[in-house]
């Protein structure tokens, strides 16, 4: 088992004749995700690597069944590219595209409240269920399947932190980055809510940044209704107030959304925070010889 | 991006939204001219990014143009939290009966914009939030249907019995929805909203924060940008598209990505330095773009190491290795360089960083570490 994305997604690729789109497109086959359609207003009846091109999501839902979208256009196009996907019915939109207008994001989150399909993202690295799927753009050899529910707002900090739980041999069921954002389709709650339904796994990862209340939220949360453990690590210790740190989400804003704030909240929610994004897989350690102590004896 | 309280006024106007008579001033004598013009007695105010203009003394009233000359001089070029006020707005100076607040916002707890309204005017909202927070009314809008104007006359109501005067209020509320929405801000604010003796109501102040990436739909708006404001190599970076923001420390930091960026300046501090720097330079990164964040890097004269920390998934290590070795020639870099990559093509990359006797490693400690002990030569 995993989340969100299983050996079941089939991806239709929004953007596939673009340059990001056309190559990772490739990358995701080569991982061994089912890539089974791409669309191009336009460039229907192409293909890329191999893979169909359509004018549309609708037809590539209906003559490939996919199920799960991944978003490759740039901004300005990509509120439509989303509206389009939820309009076929795929169950799992991905958006990778940065630099989508807070206003539009808002409306495309309460529209989709009203739909059955997920957003992740949007300015999302994507979703990957290690040696089954990837949908997305992170590097595919560091993960390595196993027990560990990964999710953050980041996108190479969440490979540094991958990176050192592979190297200390703690394999990955779901790593899900949700996007750096103001606005994101998916948030921490959403992911931990299904990490502790998962059966697979059996200790998540949470990578927060500083902005917004997110992780405080999160935290609450955990105490009370997670009895699977969560070790944190929260990035900005450093950042200065009012200043956005490149994500458009990251930014300490009226005195609120430090990172002090949210490492304050996880310890009192008894959540171990790392100092440091290698610290992560120690603690993931002692939380599992925990679990092992706790067992009872059979 | 921020903007002035003139170009916020200007945004207003084009909405409808009441504002009074004023023009923004240069020098003290066009101060004089546009207080001529108004012919009443006018407010001169510092046109600054920051808050707190009034108390530090950038608002003053004058009875008479001789007076808004005199308050122009002293204002124009005065410092307010550090930045030089170089524009004053000369505006009609107001009877005020009652000041009010009304503001829109993104919210990015409810994923609505939610309108605030509240009694107490003309000071910190955050401060009446905290001491008073019965004073304050929030309501959520579903941004599919737009602010109704029931809606609209109910926040009007919570804010004056007066029905009249609720009713105009109601009015610039809608209007103030609109303008929020339709230039993609982040937050629309009036503060103080004041009524007068004879029941007219003014948007005393206004203040516009836009969402950055909204800014490519309203040209008109970008080119509002106050140039002066932002940091000469913070703007640099800007267009190179480059995400840089200015710190103090001594240790220059060029990584790839937001978060491993902000991770990268908290390992410094955690290792006893400071950072100079937040600098991303985004995924599929160019050599030239390895080039150019050297040279903004390399203009901050506090800086006496630079670290590379490279994570490669989209970016690859040996595009960066090729910048680092392109800047190394080029700008002769008077300062040591720690490396770190790992990822995309970290083979190929550390073989070429030894053209230049650079040895990379694969750990992010080890290289702010190495990149601490060069700093101290």
């Amino acid at each position: 088992m995993s989340i969100l994305v299983d050996k079941n997604t089939k991806v239709v690729v929004q953007g596939i004749t673009g340059r990001d789109g056309s190559f990772h497109a490739k990358q995701m086959k080569s991982y061994g995700t089912n890539v089974v359609a791409g669309v191009t207003p336009g460039k229907g009846g192409e293909s890329v690597d191999g893979i169909p091109v359509f004018n549309s999501v609708k037809e590539a839902v209906e003559k490939k069944g996919a199920n799960t979208s991944v978003i490759y256009v740039p901004a300005k196009f990509a509120v439509d590219a989303i509206y389009e996907a939820a309009d076929a019915r795929v169950k799992l939109i991905v958006c990778i595209s940065e630099g989508i207008p807070a206003i539009d994001m808002l409306k495309v989150y309460n529209y989709l409240k009203t739909t059955e399909t997920r957003l992740v993202g949007p300015n999302s690295p994507g979703v990957i269920t290690p040696e089954v799927a990837k949908v997305g753009i992170m590097p595919g050899q560091i993960h390595k399947k196993g027990e560990i529910g990964v999710v953050s707002r980041s996108g190479t900090l969440t490979y540094e932190v991958v990176y050192h739980l592979t190297l200390n041999g703690l394999g990955q069921s779901t790593c899900i980055g949700i996007g750096g954002d103001q606005i994101i389709g998916t948030n921490f709650i959403d992911c931990l809510f299904l990490f502790e339904k998962d059966p697979q796994t059996k200790a998540v990862v949470l990578i927060g940044e500083i902005g917004g209340t997110d992780e405080e939220e999160a935290a609450l949360y955990v105490k009370k209704n997670m009895k699977k453990p969560v070790v944190a690590f929260v990035a900005g210790r450093t950042a200065p107030p009012g200043k956005r740190m490149g994500h458009a989400g990251a930014i300490i804003s009226g005195g609120s959304g430090t990172a002090e704030e949210k490492i304050e909240a996880f310890e009192k929610a008894k959540i171990k925070v790392a100092p440091t994004p290698a610290e992560v897989a120690a603690l993931i350690k002692e939380e599992l010889v925990l679990i092992q102590q706790n067992k009872p004896n059979t | 991006m921020k903007i002035h309280e003139y170009q916020a006024k200007e945004i207003f106007k084009r909405y409808g939204i009441p504002v009074q008579a004023g023009e923004v001033a240069n020098s003290p004598e066009e101060g004089k001219n546009i207080a001529e013009k108004i012919g009443k007695p006018v407010m001169v105010k510092a046109q600054v990014l920051v808050g707190g203009r009034g108390k530090a003394g950038g608002i003053k009233y004058a009875k008479n143009p001789d007076e808004a000359y005199q308050y122009a001089k002293e204002i124009l070029g005065m410092e307010i939290k550090g930045i030089k006020v170089k524009k004053v707005l000369v505006t009609e100076a107001a009877d005020i009966s009652s000041e009010a607040y009304i503001g829109v916002i993104v919210d990015r707890k409810t994923k609505k914009p939610v309108v605030i309204v509240s009694q107490a005017g003309g000071i910190d909202i955050e401060e009446v939030a905290k001491t008073t927070p019965e004073k304050i009314f929030k309501l959520e809008v579903d941004p599919l249907l737009g602010l109704q104007s029931f809606q609209a006359r109910d926040l009007g109501s919570k804010i004056y019995s007066d029905f009249k005067i609720a009713a105009k209020a109601a009015d610039v509320i809608k209007k103030l929805y609109f303008a929020f929405t339709e230039n993609d801000c982040s937050l629309a604010e009036i503060n103080p909203f004041i009524t007068t003796p004879k029941g007219e109501v003014w948007a005393l102040d206004a203040k516009i924060n836009l969402d950055d990436s909204g800014l490519a739909r309203h040209p008109e708006i970008e080119s509002m940008r106050d140039k002066d404001a932002e940091d000469p190599s913070e703007m640099k970076a800007r267009e190179g598209g480059l995400s840089f923001v200015k710190l103090n420390g001594n240790i220059g930091c060029i990584v790839n990505g937001a978060g491993l960026a902000m991770a990268t300046m908290d390992l410094v501090k955690h290792f006893g330095e400071e950072p100079a720097n937040f600098l991303d330079i985004g995924g599929s990164s160019s050599p030239e773009k390895v080039l150019n964040a050297m040279k903004i890097i390399l203009k901050e004269p506090n800086v006496k190491a630079i670290l590379f920390n490279i994570f490669g998934g989209i970016t690859r290590c040996d595009d960066v290795a090729n910048g680092i070795v392109q800047a190394v020639k080029q700008l002769k870099p008077p300062v040591p360089i720690a490396v770190r990559l790992t990822g995309t093509n970290e083979d190929k990359a550390k073989k070429i960083l030894e053209k230049v006797n650079l040895t990379a490693t694969s750990s992010m400690v080890d290289v702010v570490k190495k990149a601490i002990e060069l700093s101290k030569g």
